[in-house]
């Protein structure tokens, strides 16, 4: 199999002593980084003719570079830029950089803010979602569940699965993350006794989730697959919303995902990088703060007003101090439920979605789209309807099971 | 001899006129080349460790990128032992070029602090203004302590 070739445009990386991370990162997932090759001539009419007049000549590189792609004088499979984190300069042309590939090619394309603390394993997942979708285009075109097959998603907080036949979901289980292995363990077999079917009938399996190799190689997965395709497919594919545009927003236990999706592919998207305030963690400490399971949280949160109580979820200690003032002071539960979701998703869209173009269905997916008062708060800041898909919980499960199918071999 | 800070630190054409007038050219030895493979204009041949943002720290807070202190660690030391400096506004790329607009800024701030003689011409845009700005180098450097071919 040949290496998926990803062009980096960037600023800053090799003087921040990330590059080696960056190039490692795309080494592990077969994949090699190139910069796309332009001469001083291609930098003074590429820049010029995109129109952003930045000072640092880097970012004039970036762009003269992002037109040569988009125009097809370098030929390249996938597109990683990054930038310093925390500048300014470098954030607009990132940001236009990635709108600008995203609408005029298809490549797919991921953006992103770096420190010298960048490892590789923070990009691991990225770069894995920019090989899969540039090398498995056919595998991610799949519309339809077919045979009996099973998805695992293992995730930082919650593990589930899922049996599918015949384009139906007839098992699930679903259980906190304790050991690793032993909660998939688990959660497949309330999937399997939920299905009434024996291990032994099920023709291929699929893994999703931080703890997809562990289990993957565990269970003898057919597909080890990183979230970000994973559950773009399974959450289109349950919304039936599987052509054209749509937006997928993943509110995790550790890290947040928003992708751009079309035709059930992602485009571009973006994922964690901010504080657990703005995390599914952050609600089930309001949660137990508040007495309460986290699956009422939401409906108290329904009944509350978010803008009778102060609260930053920037960060999750300060979060969780404004939380216990606001108690304190006589705030009811119900208004602290609504102003924790709120603060929540405001992180996600001023943090996260600004990196993503948002287009219309937007799908919430993940454990955290069960809690309305978030789903009602990230559709007040976005102003629009919100779609829950059925088993939304379970979306990367499904996104398994539904690719898994995929690998059936004929008997 | 005094030791002449040149931007753009990668000129070869300055860093060889410094030479040239008995002077040391304190720069980075990089030719901007037509074309460009590497991940930025003025990529470094050496390998920068993740180390080096944070002896930065000495130029630059925290706040500010990791690639403004990553340069710094580099140009820090060299604008510390400067004696004098030679500032070409406007450049093209192909004299010479530093990636990153803010480092510029703050190379620029920190030599002006030191109170060393500097000289600050704009790159000619025709053979007339060339002769001037060779002519004008030629000047500066000669009055250095130690100047002249």
């Amino acid at each position: 199999m040949s290496k998926v070739r990803i062009a980096q445009l960037s600023c800053g990386p090799e003087y921040s002593g990330v590059q080696n991370e960056i190039a490692e990162a795309a080494r592990s997932v077969d994949a090699e980084i190139f910069f796309p090759d332009i001469t001083l001539k291609d930098i003074r009419s590429g820049f010029d003719m995109f129109g952003l007049d930045v000072r640092s000549p880097d970012l004039k590189l970036a762009i003269a570079r992002a037109r040569a792609l988009v125009e097809g004088t370098v030929e390249a499979d996938a597109v990683f830029i990054a930038t310093c984190f925390r500048c300014a300069e470098a954030a607009i042309v990132r940001n236009e950089l990635r709108r600008y590939i995203h609408e005029n090619s298809r490549l797919p394309v991921v953006s992103y803010s770096f420190t010298e603390r960048t490892t590789a394993g923070t990009l691991l997942t990225r770069m894995e979602a920019l090989t899969t979708i540039a090398r498995r285009r056919a595998l991610l075109a799949r519309e339809v569940q077919e045979g009996i097959t099973m998805g695992v998603d293992s995730g930082s907080s919650t593990t589930k699965a899922v049996v599918m036949r015949d384009n139906q979901i007839i098992g699930t289980g679903w259980l906190p993350t304790i050991a690793v292995l032993k909660s998939a363990e688990d959660a497949i077999e309330l999937a399997l006794k939920e299905a009434g079917i024996p291990r032994d009938e099920i023709q291929a399996v699929g893994t999703t989730g931080y703890g997809r190799f562990l289990v993957g190689e565990k269970i003898g997965a057919d597909l080890i697959q990183e979230e970000l395709t994973v559950n773009s497919k399974g959450a289109v594919y349950l919304a039936d919303s599987q052509h054209g545009p749509s937006t997928v927003i993943d509110i995790g236990g550790m890290d947040n995902k928003a992708i751009s999706v079309q035709d059930g592919i992602p485009g571009s998207f973006t994922m964690g990088g901010i504080c657990a305030g703005a995390s599914g963690r952050f609600l089930e400490m309001t949660a137990k703060r508040l007495g309460v399971d986290i699956t009422e949280l939401g409906p108290l949160a329904m009944k509350g007003m978010s803008t009778m109580v102060p609260m930053n979820s920037y960060c999750i200690v300060f979060g969780t101090q404004s939380l216990v003032n606001a108690l304190a002071a006589g705030s009811t539960p119900e208004d602290v439920a609504a102003a924790a979701c709120h603060s929540v998703a405001e992180q996600v869209f001023e943090q996260q979605l600004q990196e993503v173009d948002i287009k219309e269905p937007v799908l919430m997916v993940g454990g955290t789209s069960l809690i309305q008062g978030l789903v009602r708060a990230m559709g007040d800041l976005l102003q629009t309807d919100i779609l829950v898909p059925p088993h939304s919980q379970y979306i990367g499960a499904v996104g398994s099971a539904l690719l898994a199918s995929g690998f059936i071999r004929e008997p | 001899m005094a030791k002449v800070f040149i931007y753009p630190t990668t000129s070869l054409i300055l860093s060889d006129l410094v030479a040239r007038f008995g002077h040391q050219p304190l720069s980075a030895a990089l030719q901007v080349r037509e074309n460009i493979q590497t991940a930025g204009l003025e990529s470094p041949p050496l390998q920068i460790t993740p180390e080096d943002p944070k002896k930065g720290l000495k130029y630059a807070a925290v706040e500010v990128p990791s690639g403004v202190r990553g340069r710094m660690s580099l140009y820090g030391p060299m604008i510390e032992e400067a004696e004098a400096a030679v500032i070409i506004h406007d450049a093209d790329f192909s004299f010479g070029c530093m990636g990153c607009a803010r480092t510029n800024e703050l190379i620029q701030f920190l030599l002006r602090k030191r109170e060393i003689p500097i000289l600050d011409l704009r790159y000619p845009r025709s053979d007339e203004e060339g002769v001037e700005f060779v002519a004008a180098i030629k000047k500066f450097l000669e009055e250095l302590p130690g100047g002249g071919v």
